[in-house]
């Protein structure tokens, strides 16, 4: 028989009974989607963890003071981080691996602008590197530089969210705010950077660490954090492991008595990253018994199709069908199904995609359009196979009987 | 119609069925002999064994022992996929409930065979619809089966079993579930394909129907117990004769 033959009865034998074969269908389009939109929400969780990565700024390492783990018989106190601290790390023939060093001094101001006053939840001290090493970008004027720091410069530099609290709108280069009382020029607004995760990155005001000293935090300064950026992301290990023998070195302590922590945030993403993986293929084997469902209804369909055809499969069989004749028109039914249901599937995937799913904005896995598709033909070749065969076996006197 | 020889030769065919204590004998040994262009009546009582036979000469079950050779194939040494060639090919089927698929047309249905066949759509298409002319159906192409009265249907399936141009016409009672005027229609259709020459094995158990062959071959308990060549009146025994006296 022509295999053109086999399509053209199928599809009679679809459009026989349209209510049944649109359920069925309807089984593995709802298989389908939910596989191409709940991998598409996965990955879209994946790509906002990865921008938030790339957000924080490369190869980021950070210095923070921890008290060690509790020793016998010592009292234990986190260190303090010093210019000493700093200019040791800043020491590139002991750190080759170490590109930049920037120290970051926290503390609590409420920021003043004529009649208005915003309290934003990180005010720094730091240098001009900290520019390149956090990731910033300049939106209007321009960042710190080490004449600011050297002169102690009375100049900030403030974030979006702080433009938009303390100036709502109106131009902020040049104008005086007040630091907790202390006068700073604005000489600088960051482009917005959104959120890390935690906390949000552009409610911010950065002046020269020399000059935060001076008029906000007072003398001797312990700094809070200290931003080291590695030569690349290849070397963030190894720059790492430098910056703890520098350090042992100078606050004279051991692994043991460490007295600091170094963090490497985007080792941490990483790990929520891999997280977001584990739970993308959870998504996925979900989606999947979905789909097998679906194809557990195509044979479900089939069987019944088949028994209620027997007289048909009878007619066919005395007239000259052949086994692989009726095996080849049921199967061709069975995948017909399967891939009108993988077609449509992957249509209302595609579509189900645009909207935003529990915060998430799904990105499309090209892979998982080719695989469910794929999937639903094979699972109607596969579900179709046993009620195809049980047609095919049929014996011709019995199947005439049949009413 | 090319083969030499009869269309169907059988000898000492037996058909069995169940075993041991229960196996029933429908068959107990049938050797006949039928020629190209004979128009045969098969007729029993019910229970006579004459459906089983009915299913062995169309190829639809093989014999338990005995020999069968239909248009000069040994039936017995074929597997699965040639008995439903040799069907496809040798045999036409009239069936008594008719069995045309409902959801097709008139056309549709007679070309069925030939899409086994293999044979192409526009040659399929012409083919039926020359057949179905020659039961007098040409005007009736795409109606479907329960849009026809009982004797067009059945003449629709003789349409059908024409259509490959076969060895043979077999009809199991084709008249079973038929008025009289539909037994009427389909009876003077197999009368004139017997005039053009075909061969006919029609099963029955109505005398009437009967009458109107050539040969009656009575079955009871599984065995021939009469063969006789009628002798009808008019231009039908003529031409009869003449074919009987020159088998192809």
């Amino acid at each position: 028989m022509i295999p053109a033959e086999n399509v053209r009865i199928a599809l009679q034998g679809l459009t026989a009974n349209p209510l049944r074969s649109g359920l069925t269908i309807l089984g593995v389009l709802i298989g389908v989607a939910s596989v191409i939109v709940l991998v598409a929400v996965g990955t879209g969780s994946s790509a906002a963890i990865q921008a938030r990565i790339d957000g924080l700024g490369t190869n980021l390492l950070l210095v923070t003071p921890q008290p060690p783990a509790s020793v016998p018989g010592a009292i234990a106190a986190a260190a303090t981080l010093t210019p000493a601290d700093v200019a040791g790390l800043e020491n590139r023939r002991a750190n080759p691996d170490v590109a930049r060093v920037a120290p970051l001094l926290a503390c609590t101001v409420t920021a003043t602008w004529r009649s208005t006053s915003y309290s934003p939840s990180t005010c720094l001290g730091t240098t001009s590197a900290y520019e390149q090493i956090g990731n910033y970008h300049i939106a209007e004027g321009r960042f710190l530089t080490a004449q600011d720091e050297r002169s102690h410069a009375r100049v900030a530099v403030i974030g979006q969210t702080v433009l938009a609290q303390l100036f709502r709108g109106q131009n902020a280069i040049g104008q005086s705010i007040q630091l907790n009382g202390a006068t700073f020029q604005v000489i600088g607004v960051l482009r917005t950077k959104g959120t890390n995760g935690v906390q949000n990155q552009d409610d911010v005001v950065m002046a020269p660490l020399t000059a935060v000293e001076d008029a906000v935090s007072g003398y001797p300064s312990s700094y809070s954090r200290i931003a080291v950026e590695a030569a690349s992301t290849t070397r963030e290990n190894a720059a790492e492991a430098e910056i703890t023998s520098t350090l042992d070195t100078t606050h004279h302590v051991t692994s043991a008595t460490a007295n600091f922590q170094i963090l490497n945030q985007a080792t941490l993403l990483s790990a929520s990253s891999s997280t977001t993986q584990t739970f993308t293929t959870l998504l996925a084997a979900v989606a999947a018994i979905s789909l097998l469902v679906g194809g557990i209804g195509v044979m479900n369909i089939m069987l019944v199709t088949v028994t209620e055809r027997t007289r048909e499969i009878g007619i066919r069989k005395a007239v000259g069908a052949r086994r692989r004749d009726l095996l080849g028109q049921f199967l061709v039914e069975a995948v017909l199904l399967g891939a009108i249901g993988g077609l449509t599937g992957v249509a209302a995937g595609l579509v189900g995609s645009h909207f935003e799913i529990a915060g998430v904005t799904p990105v499309v896995a090209p892979y998982s359009v080719v695989l469910a598709f794929a999937v639903s033909v094979a699972v109607g070749c596969f579900f179709g196979l046993y009620p195809a065969s049980r047609a095919a076996g049929m014996q011709p006197i019995e199947a005439l009987r049949h009413d | 119609m090319a083969e030499p020889g009869p269309v169907i030769r059988t000898s000492g065919v037996t058909k069995v069925y169940g075993g041991d204590q229960l196996a029933i004998h429908a068959l107990r040994g049938i050797s006949i002999v039928i020629q190209r262009g004979e128009y045969v009546a098969i007729v029993g009582a019910s229970g006579s064994g004459k459906s089983t036979l009915a299913h062995l000469l169309g190829c639809l079950d093989l014999p338990t022992s005995g020999r069968f050779v239909l248009d000069g194939v040994d039936v017995q040494r074929l597997d699965e996929d040639q008995l439903a060639q040799v069907r496809n090919r040798k045999i036409g089927f009239v069936f008594q409930s008719f069995n045309l698929l409902p959801q097709a047309t008139a056309a549709q249905n007679v070309e069925l065979p030939l899409v086994y066949a293999g044979v192409r759509r526009a040659e399929r298409r012409a083919r039926a619809l020359a057949a179905l002319a020659q039961v007098g159906l040409a005007d009736r192409v795409h109606h479907r089966p329960s849009q026809l009265s009982g004797g067009q249907v059945q003449r629709v399936a003789v349409a059908r079993a024409v259509v490959t141009d076969p060895a043979l016409i077999l009809a199991d009672e084709p008249t079973g579930n038929l008025d009289s005027e539909g037994s009427a229609e389909v009876l003077a259709v197999f009368q004139r394909l017997h005039a053009a020459g075909r061969t006919i094995v029609l099963i029955t158990h109505e005398a009437e129907v009967a009458q109107r062959s050539t040969r009656v071959l009575r079955i009871r308990d599984g065995l021939v117990v009469e063969d006789r060549r009628t002798v009808r009146p008019g231009a039908h025994a003529a031409r009869a004769a003449r074919a009987l006296g020159a088998p192809a």
